[in-house]
């Protein structure tokens, strides 16, 4: 399976990637780590004119916190993110999603902003995006913008990008208090996409009542879902396996989920409410054991 | 800036130093096995599955089927021919042999360059460690077991050990 023929670009910093993408714009596609773009162009589901190589860029690699958020670059691999002391204490649900993304070899190439660009429906990222209320950033000649997650998924592989944007940047909250989060992921095979992945983020307060919540669902629909119902269910409730049943029910609402080879839509929606109710309930374990270690 | 048809490329692969003009959409697996000779790196699924084509490319373990030969401009391969030392196979490459961990040994390059960059970072791995560790190999001979049980023994004899023999 050979890639079909096309010319390459490769831009030798962010500004002059820039000016490539707005003069060749629709023609060009850009390329970070490859492990969607190639398996795609081998499939002839992509047959680009032009390739820029956006991967010899220096500085879009890093990790970093600045006023309250972490800011991650666009090349950062799902490796590095996996492995981070900073999201490891800040925001360990980056972390542990990136760590259940494909295989070792697929880690080490595939990157953040490669991953959100593609928009797979299936794929892990997007979970946690919704559930963090993430920001990405994007840029072109024209300057620069920030949308927010909610935003960003149009649809199956479509974004709120422009051919003549790129994206640098992902921001995500630097967790704190009593916070816990846990990335809950239903596969049959090893390194497989989701059926069904659920990202959870919780804050609880002093008197163990749940201030704060987060719920993101993935592979249930064309795009990432936040599950609004089941945060509402949660907030200002005590921290308990109760509340968390009861707030889990509501994950099925207002899904639509594909039925296909690997599961029919019923069963995914069966699905997200168990590992929804899977999610929070980790989460929480890891809240409570937060507010015992400091308070 | 230039679109181009082909490519100029320099690689260092197994320490030794290659310049190569090439069409971009040439991918790293067959650079390696067409252009280099080094057929150790083999070809299963062509789809980024199997982890035959597992090769280290700046210290990290990727499957070369889903590279393009281009994005190693500049960087540092190393394949299976390139970890035997002085005659003497790496601690890895024993590991299978003493612990019959290939029948066919299809897979084997793929799994030992996996084994390579996993143990570099976990040096104390568990057994449930080693079989997420190689997620990405496929084995269709060996059942996986005497391949973990082969990585536990090439891990502690790495780190100065006699090896579970
Ligand atoms: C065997 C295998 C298993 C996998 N399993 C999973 C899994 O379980 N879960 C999961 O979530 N993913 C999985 N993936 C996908 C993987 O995470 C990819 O790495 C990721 O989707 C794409 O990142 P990349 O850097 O390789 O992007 P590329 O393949 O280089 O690019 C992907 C797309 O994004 C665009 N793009 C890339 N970077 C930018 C940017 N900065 N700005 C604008 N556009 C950009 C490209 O033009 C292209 O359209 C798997 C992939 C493989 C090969
Ligand atoms: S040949 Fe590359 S993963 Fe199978
Ligand atoms: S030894 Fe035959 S495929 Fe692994």
């Amino acid at each position: 399976m050979y890639p079909p023929r096309f010319s390459l670009i490769v831009p030798s910093t962010l500004d002059e990637a820039l000016e490539i993408l707005s003069k060749y714009g629709e023609n060009a596609k850009v390329l970070a780590g490859g492990h969607s773009l190639i398996p795609l162009m081998k499939l002839r589901l992509a047959s680009p004119k032009y390739i820029v190589y956006i991967g010899k860029l220096q500085g879009l690699s890093y990790i970093r916190e600045e006023a309250g958020r972490i800011h991650i670059g666009a090349l950062t691999t799902h490796a590095t993110i996996e492995s981070s002391d900073l999201l490891a204490k800040r925001n360990p649900l980056l972390s542990e999603t990136a760590s259940r993304i494909g295989d070792l070899q697929v880690r080490n190439m595939g990157t953040i902003g490669g991953s959100l660009a593609h928009a797979d429906p299936a794929a892990d990222y997007p979970a946690a995006m919704m559930a963090l209320n993430a920001e990405i950033v994007a840029k072109s000649i024209r300057g620069e913008r920030v949308i927010k997650a909610s935003d960003f998924f149009k649809g199956p592989f479509t974004t709120a990008l422009r051919s003549d944007e790129l994206l640098v940047e992902v921001r995500i909250p630097a967790l704190n208090g009593f916070f816990g989060t846990a990335y809950e992921k239903l596969v049959f095979r090893a390194m497989d996409f989701a059926i069904v992945g659920v990202a959870a983020m919780l804050e609880i307060d002093k008197t163990g009542t749940i201030v704060k919540a987060g719920v993101g669902l993935t592979g249930v629909g064309s795009t990432a879902v936040r599950a609004k119902g089941v945060e509402e269910e949660l907030i200002g409730k005590p921290a308990s396996i109760d509340t968390i049943v009861k707030a889990s029910a509501r994950a099925s609402e207002n899904l639509n989920p594909p039925s296909d080879i690997r599961a029919s839509s019923e069963y995914r929606r069966a699905m997200a409410v168990v590992m929804t109710r899977r999610a929070l309930s980790r989460a929480l374990e890891a809240a409570k054991a937060r507010m015992k270690g400091q308070g | 800036m230039e679109a181009l048809e082909k490519v100029r490329i320099t690689v260092k692969v197994n320490g030794k130093i290659y310049t190569h003009d090439i069409d971009p959409r040439l991918l790293l697996v067959h650079y390696i096995r067409d252009y280099l000779g080094l057929t150790g790196t083999h070809v299963g699924c062509d789809t980024s599955n199997c982890g035959a084509c597992t090769v280290i490319l700046n210290g990290k373990a990727v499957k070369s089927c889903t590279l393009y030969a281009f994005m190693a401009d500049g960087g540092e391969i190393l394949t299976v021919e390139g970890l035997e030392k002085d005659g003497k196979l790496h601690p890895i490459q024993e590991a299978f042999w003493e612990n019959h961990a290939l029948q066919c040994g299809f897979c084997t390059p793929g799994m030992i360059m996996t084994l390579y960059d996993f143990l570099s970072r976990n040096p104390r791995p568990t057994e449930e460690e080693v079989r997420r560790a190689i997620e990405g190999n496929l084995c269709r001979c060996t059942g996986y077991q005497n391949i973990v049980k082969a990585a536990l023994w090439a891990a502690e004899r790495m780190r100065g050990g006699g090896g579970d023999e």
